[in-house]
């Protein structure tokens, strides 16, 4: 096991492994989101409450999941990177930035879209809608030192400051709709008791997350494996690998 | 085709429901869109260099 996370860990080993990788990945999402969307968009029925609005649900709560589940990733990988130096580790890092604010982009913009008929206004300063903005603009924070930066190494290690400071934003947003009083509603699936929430609903909405999770994971790898090729592009594998083609 | 026409009307809410679905596919795509992309410039790049080192 740890052998194989070193040479994982290896740039020329990264490559070749994650390459073979990318096609399961990518087909997985694909039919992860095909069943889920059916079974959201198709066999659930409608919300008694909210009608045929709540469809809104299989891409809002898995958006919002990944724009916490990202970052903290982002957070823990920009630390190893910095304690470490381990390269693939800022890699992963900066990857995982532009996909964390797509992330947080579509949670807000879909939620806006869920809020307009269901509270009457798109957007409202309260602590959830504003703790998830705080996090969207981390988020730019980081890819903005990424792109400010020219030198690699001092840009993964200021991003990596700026992530692991923004981390207190997270139990925030999580915890956000029971300390204070808010618009949005209070967790539907991940209460300690039993989810408030019917199976034919539950699952689409499961099947979803899993998706984006799988959906992160593969353009994260796409992403990270452009990146690593261009910051090892002198050394002799890359050189061999460019020869080849 | 009645079954269709109400699944797109989506109980009246369609506006907001097609929106959102609509931007998630937009940004999604994008997402992966933008490596490739890029993915392929750098091996272009790659190759190019790779030429011009051996034809000195």
């Amino acid at each position: 096991m740890w052998t194989f996370l070193h040479k994982l860990g290896s740039p020329r080993h990264f490559y070749r492994i994650s390459g073979g990788m990318l096609p399961w990945l990518a087909w997985t999402t694909a039919l992860l989101m095909a069943a889920g969307l059916y079974g959201g968009l198709v066999l659930a029925p409608p919300d008694y409450q909210q009608g045929e609005s709540y469809r809104i649900i299989f891409i809002h709560v898995p958006s919002a999941w990944m724009s916490l589940f990202v970052y903290v990733i982002m957070a823990a990988a920009g630390a190893v990177g910095l304690v470490w130096r381990i390269k693939l580790a800022d890699v992963m890092a900066a990857a995982s930035a532009p996909l964390g604010a797509s992330f947080t982009f579509l949670a807000l913009v879909t939620g806006s879209l869920w809020g307009k008929p269901m509270w009457g206004t798109y957007w409202v300063w309260d602590a959830r809608l504003t703790s998830e903005l705080v996090l969207l603009f981390l988020y730019f924070g980081v890819m903005g030192l990424h792109a400010a930066i020219e030198d690699k190494r001092t840009a993964s290690r200021a991003a990596a400051v700026l992530a692991l400071v923004g981390v207190v934003n997270i139990p925030i947003i999580h915890y956000s709709v029971e300390w204070w009083s808010t618009l949005h509603q209070g967790p539907t699936v991940t209460k300690f008791d039993a989810p408030s929430i019917h199976l034919s609903m539950l699952v689409p909405l499961l099947l979803m997350a899993l998706a984006f999770k799988l959906y992160y994971v593969t353009v994260l790898l796409m992403r990270a494996r452009s990146e690593v090729l261009e910051r090892e592009r002198s050394s002799a594998w890359v050189r061999e690998l460019a020869r080849g083609t | 085709m009645d079954a269709l026409r109400e699944f797109f009307h989506m109980g009246g809410y369609a506006f907001y429901v097609w929106s959102a679905y609509g931007v998630a596919l937009v940004v999604l795509v994008a997402n992966v869109v933008v490596p490739m992309m890029r993915a392929r410039d750098l091996r272009a790049r790659l190759a190019r260099q790779a030429r011009l080192e051996r034809s000195p």
